[in-house]
């Protein structure tokens, strides 16, 4: 597992922690185990350490998602145009809670508490595509266009 | 070693300008997040090439812009210098503008926005209801600019700002006007800038930070990520003036990993400034020197907040600390640093150009200048709006916001973020500043407006907000990390119907 970082401009200490598990979570699609202890010997900071601040972002996860990420933005202006139907809608048709991944591994379904297209609202991100203005009914539209496309997701960047 | 000094950038100024004058006709595309979403980017691409099957490309041009803030209306198109206003663009209409408005120049009515008080078709950007009440200073180059281009900010006059600091003032001139200027930190509590900054110039220190809060985690406020997606430069100016008055070397932006597209424009701009000389040793020629780095968050509501932000920053948990010390006194790790949120920040470059005087003719006694509101929900014409301070809610929420969506009645417009509150009808004749939010019970937050109408349950709004808090609770300390889940809890079980009041009473 590679994790030099390309930037020499800060020293190997706790400040990198954070960029690296985001390079890690990219690369990977969660942290593995292997990947704590490796950050543990370069940065010279506890495994437990780095547990802790892993698991208190949530940009970080400790299990690998499925192929396709959706995301459904909970802020206040999507929660006031019905963001709690739509969330419920991909609920039912994927058969996941939230946080979870269907169990073929093809979508996870995760909940985002502002994603700043307020105006949109309410907004349901797929692979990084965002879709406003969001209706019960374009929820199986969503899906049915994420599955076809095997092998080819595109990162939530 | 910089060969940039202050008279190549006046000269560069000079080139652009000119060679800008003799393109005649600009197609601005809006590529702000919302209009992202409807697609905007085919949208240029399209009239790109549409420019050159027509060989138009020596007399006009096409360019992606920042927000232009009428997200309710995307994607946007504005055809400059004429500001023809057209909305809701499709693929299909690309041809018929380019045949008929850029070369025969002739409005197409379809196009136009329709105000629907009226019932009549605006041409001109400036003309239309949403844009006519406003007053854009800190967004008012957005619809301009490409933010992926710095020279499109540096014709427009920016880093004049920085050019007339670095060579013309002191550190303490510099702190002096803004102090007099009368801005106050945007990102909620609303602290004198000057002050702040005095403080931290006050600090005995060889290192000193300065941070550019983008970790707009309020729900229902994205005035930050327009800003910084849109018009990065200007926030970075302000950084730069802002660092040279303090006497900072190194900087940071903190920006959500929510707004990857922030992140980007932002990352491009820093690149675009150093080999420019704006960043790094000897700015413009000059003995001052300075860098700034972005640093993407993780994903955590609480690292907004100061000490919480600058812990992750240090690879930390965001945990925040108690207060004293502030940062100003010993911040980022254990150096006097000075936090101010992005749009105090891009507020910077304007007070320097036009003075401190001219910005505190702006706004009401207590608080100066203009306010950036997401105004959002149940709402006609959602988007971002630039005001004066002052401004009272009814012309934010009519005037400019077309009022409640499909003639409902309106019910309350919340304000502050989930710290903040509700404001009901009979307040509407309210002025908007920081004191008069405070005073009726609510605050200015980082300026996100969520109208409300009659179907909105206000239990169910209290209800969401506790369990935003409870979610989002650091855990740091008992009473929120229990007292929270409590209230959540109690609050569930009314939505539900479930309490039947004994157990309230217990």
């Amino acid at each position: 597992m590679k994790m030099e970082k390309e930037s020499k401009e800060f020293a190997n200490d706790q400040r990198e922690l954070i960029h690296i598990l985001h390079e890690v979570q990219n690369r990977y699609g969660y942290i593995p185990p292997q990947a704590i202890s490796q950050i543990s010997r370069k940065l010279r900071i506890s495994e437990s350490e780095i547990f802790g601040v892993l698991t208190f972002y949530k940009a970080f996860t400790l299990h690998p998602r499925g192929e396709h990420l959706i995301t459904i933005c909970m802020g206040t202006a999507c929660h006031v145009r019905g963001a709690p139907m739509i969330l419920d809608e991909f609920k039912r048709k994927l058969g996941v809670e939230s946080g979870e991944t269907t169990d073929d591994n093809q979508f996870t379904l995760e909940t985002v508490n502002c994603v700043g297209a307020c105006a949109l609202g309410p907004i349901a991100i797929a692979d990084g595509e965002y879709h406003g203005q969001m209706k019960t009914r374009d929820v199986d539209k969503i899906i049915d266009d994420l599955k076809p496309k095997k092998g080819k997701s595109a990162k939530n960047e | 070693m910089n060969e940039f000094n202050a008279t190549h950038l006046d000269k560069i100024r000079d080139e652009i300008s000119d060679s800008r004058k003799k393109q005649k006709t600009c197609i601005t595309i809006c590529g702000g997040t919302g209009c992202h979403a409807y697609g905007c980017l085919k949208v240029a691409e399209s009239f790109r090439e549409e420019i050159q099957k027509q060989k138009l490309q020596d007399s006009v041009e096409v360019r992606t812009t920042g927000c232009h803030g009428f997200c309710e209306r995307g994607p946007i198109v504005v055809i400059q210098p004429e500001g023809i206003f057209y909305q809701r663009i499709k693929l299909g209409d690309i041809q018929e503008v380019i045949s008929e408005t850029i070369i025969n120049k002739k409005v197409i009515n379809r196009l136009l926005y329709v105000d629907p008080r009226t019932n009549k078709e605006i041409v001109l950007e400036k003309d239309v209801p949403f844009y006519k009440k406003q007053k854009r200073i800190v967004f008012g180059n957005n619809g301009f600019i490409d933010p992926t281009d710095i020279r499109d900010y540096i014709a427009l006059g920016g880093y004049r700002a920085l050019t007339k600091i670095l060579f013309d003032m002191t550190s303490e001139e510099v702190i002096e006007e803004i102090k007099t200027s009368g801005l106050r930190g945007r990102g909620g509590a609303g602290f004198l800038t000057g002050k702040k900054w005095e403080i931290c110039r006050e600090s005995n220190s060889q290192l000193k930070y300065v941070i550019c809060n983008a970790d707009e985690g309020d729900p229902g406020a994205y005035m930050d990520r327009s800003l910084l997606e849109g018009n990065p430069h200007s926030v970075i100016e302000g950084m730069i003036i802002g660092a040279y008055a303090i006497g900072a070397s190194e900087g940071f932006i903190y920006v959500r990993m929510e707004y990857p597209l922030a992140v980007k424009n932002v990352t491009i701009a820093l690149d675009q400034a150093r080999k420019f000389g704006l960043l790094g040793r000897s700015i413009l020629g000059s003995e001052f020197q300075f860098d700034i780095h972005i640093f993407k968050g993780a994903g955590a509501f609480v690292s907004g907040e100061e000490t919480s932000l600058m812990a992750s920053i240090e690879g930390r948990r965001a945990f925040p600390r108690q207060r004293p010390p502030f940062p100003a006194q010993e911040g980022l790790w254990g150096k006097p640093t000075n936090i101010n949120n992005v749009e105090t920040w891009a507020n910077v470059p304007y007070i320097i150009n036009n003075g401190a005087e001219w910005y505190s003719g702006i706004g009401t006694k207590g608080s100066k200048g203009t306010k950036i509101f997401s105004l959002v929900g149940k709402i006609n014409n959602t988007g971002l709006v630039e005001v004066p301070m002052g401004m009272t809610l009814k012309e934010i929420i009519y005037a400019i916001g077309g009022g409640v969506k499909d003639h409902k009645k309106f019910k309350a417009v919340q304000t502050g973020g989930p710290s903040g509150g509700c404001i009901p009808a009979d307040m509407l004749d309210l002025p908007i500043d920081f004191e008069t939010l405070a005073k009726a019970g609510s605050m200015m937050g980082s300026g996100g407006m969520i109208v409300m109408d009659e179907d909105t349950c206000m239990v169910d709004v209290a209800r969401y907000f506790l369990d935003f808090t409870q979610q989002e609770s650091c855990g740091k300390c008992v009473p929120c990390r229990v007292g929270t889940r409590q209230l959540v809890e109690i609050l569930t079980r009314i939505t539900k119907g479930e309490d039947q009041g004994r157990r309230s009473r217990r």
